[in-house]
């Protein structure tokens, strides 16, 4: 049976990894591409890099690391961040990227999840959405979670699915940083509505989280995470034995 | 040397690099002299069954790699590629591969429970069901590799070697004799996936 996927996410400015990583074992913590290659090893069953450059040169610097990246490491790779038009799905396809995220680009210019699948095909197309709850209703942010988009998020996302957004990551705000566990509740709204992939984003705080959130929504299909994973507080290793304890599918 | 054959389908960056992280020499090209002059071809592809097949049949691919199969030239399909040694495929319609390989192309909403996604995507086990395929030589019985597909190859029993389970065994990859093809892609399912390409160097 196909597992549950680890995806680990690593913000990248100017080419570095933006956020402090400190591994034992690991020369320079701050390059993509060793902690891509620190990952692969310890099981990670994709890598999310998200671009969070404003400017050209940095933007050359990250796709020069992507491509360094997709070299030497051989797991899928979705590059996320400054993605508004089919040219920029072209400047990382080019680049080794497996995947694209798109989520301020595609509430910018909503006809873009479309016009990329019809080129790349919808496996290749990920729809990231930050929801946040706002009067009780599910709502789009946009801009990094800066921006109320006012937008309804479940019939957001299910526009985008039959548009061809073939997996969704769902990030919620609301748990976002706050390590008390995935938003259960957000999480099934979504799996509920739509048909494609779904990978869970924001509150995970410990391992027992992550078998919680497969537990409770067995829909869900991927845990996706960024500081516990660099700062070393969940080891991907003992992650993937815990959920295999659990009788949750998972790669080893 | 390994001729990746480039006929305008899909991103082969990933496929090349994972050739020289095993340190083999390969090419993307779509010279006929430089395929032919190969030890090994590979035919890559994503995207949809007619389309691929029409730029292979156009670009003149086709009948070189009927051509070289029958030569004996070793030859691996990957995901879509090896969809494309099949028969037909009634993807969106019904169409004709390059019948180095008996079966067809199905979808795999056909033979899977209705809750499950699709497409099948993510990291999935191989269960062996012909022993000795060399370019298992390296995997093991339940070693987990990459897959992203909705469409699947049926009515080829005599040519699978391995399948996955998705509620039902869908077709993982198959041998007819120097021809070779994996659904997965053994070029993203990490160390276990370049010992598959680093085998079929070894033929």
């Amino acid at each position: 049976m196909i597992t549950k996927r680890i995806i680990p996410c690593l913000d990248v400015k100017d080419g570095r990894v933006v956020k402090g990583v400190n591994f034992e074992g690991l020369g320079d913590v701050a390059s993509p591409v060793e902690l891509a290659k620190f990952y692969s090893q310890c099981g990670a069953d994709e890598l999310v890099f998200y671009d969070i450059t404003a400017s050209a040169e940095g933007r050359a610097l990250f796709t020069d690391i992507l491509c360094e990246t997709a070299k030497q490491v051989f797991i899928p790779l979705t590059v996320g961040g400054g993605i508004n038009s089919v040219a920029d799905f072209d400047r990382v396809l080019k680049c080794g990227a497996d995947k694209v995220s798109v989520n301020s680009g595609a509430i910018r210019n909503p006809s873009l999840v479309g016009e990329a699948a019809k080129l790349y095909g919808d496996q290749c197309v990920v729809l990231s959405v930050d929801i946040k709850r706002v009067n009780g209703v599910f709502t789009v942010f946009s801009k990094g979670g800066r921006e109320n988009t006012g937008m309804e998020a479940i019939e957001w996302i299910k526009r985008c699915a039959a548009d061809g957004a073939g997996e969704i990551v769902v990030n919620s705000i609301d748990t976002d940083g706050v390590k008390q566990g995935f938003d259960l509740e957000m999480l099934e709204a979504v799996c509920n509505a739509v048909s494609v992939p779904v990978i869970a984003s924001g509150g995970a705080g410990k391992i027992d989280d992550f078998i919680t959130l497969f537990k409770a929504l067995p829909k869900v299909d991927a845990g996706l995470a960024a500081s516990i994973f660099h700062f070393g507080e969940v080891q991907i290793s003992d992650l993937k034995k815990k959920m295999a304890e659990n009788n949750i599918p998972a790669r080893i | 040397m390994v001729a990746i054959i480039d006929y305008g389908v899909g991103n082969l960056y990933s496929l090349k690099s994972s050739f020289a992280a095993i340190g083999e020499e390969a090419v993307v090209t779509n010279d006929e002299e430089v395929i032919r002059g190969a030890d090994r071809v590979i035919l890559p592809g994503v995207g949809a069954f007619c389309d691929a097949m029409e730029k292979l049949k156009s670009s003149g691919m086709a009948d070189l790699l009927v051509c070289l199969a029958k030569e004996g030239k070793k030859i691996m399909g990957i995901c879509l590629g090896m969809q494309l040694l099949f028969d037909r495929s009634f993807e969106y319609g019904e169409y004709e591969g390059l019948g180095l390989i008996k079966g067809e192309i199905r979808p795999i909403s056909d033979v899977i429970d209705k809750e499950l996604k699709i497409p099948h995507i993510g990291w999935n086990a191989l269960h062996f069901v012909k022993n000795g395929c060399p370019i298992f030589k390296y995997i093991s019985e339940g070693d987990y590799v990459y897959f992203v597909h909705s469409f699947y190859a049926a009515n080829c029993d005599e040519a699978t070697v391995a399948t996955a389970d998705y509620s039902a065994p869908l077709t993982a990859a198959v041998q007819s004799g120097n021809v070779f093809g994996c659904q997965f892609h053994p070029e993203k399912s990490g160390d276990k996936g370049l010992t598959i390409l680093k085998a079929f160097c070894e033929i």
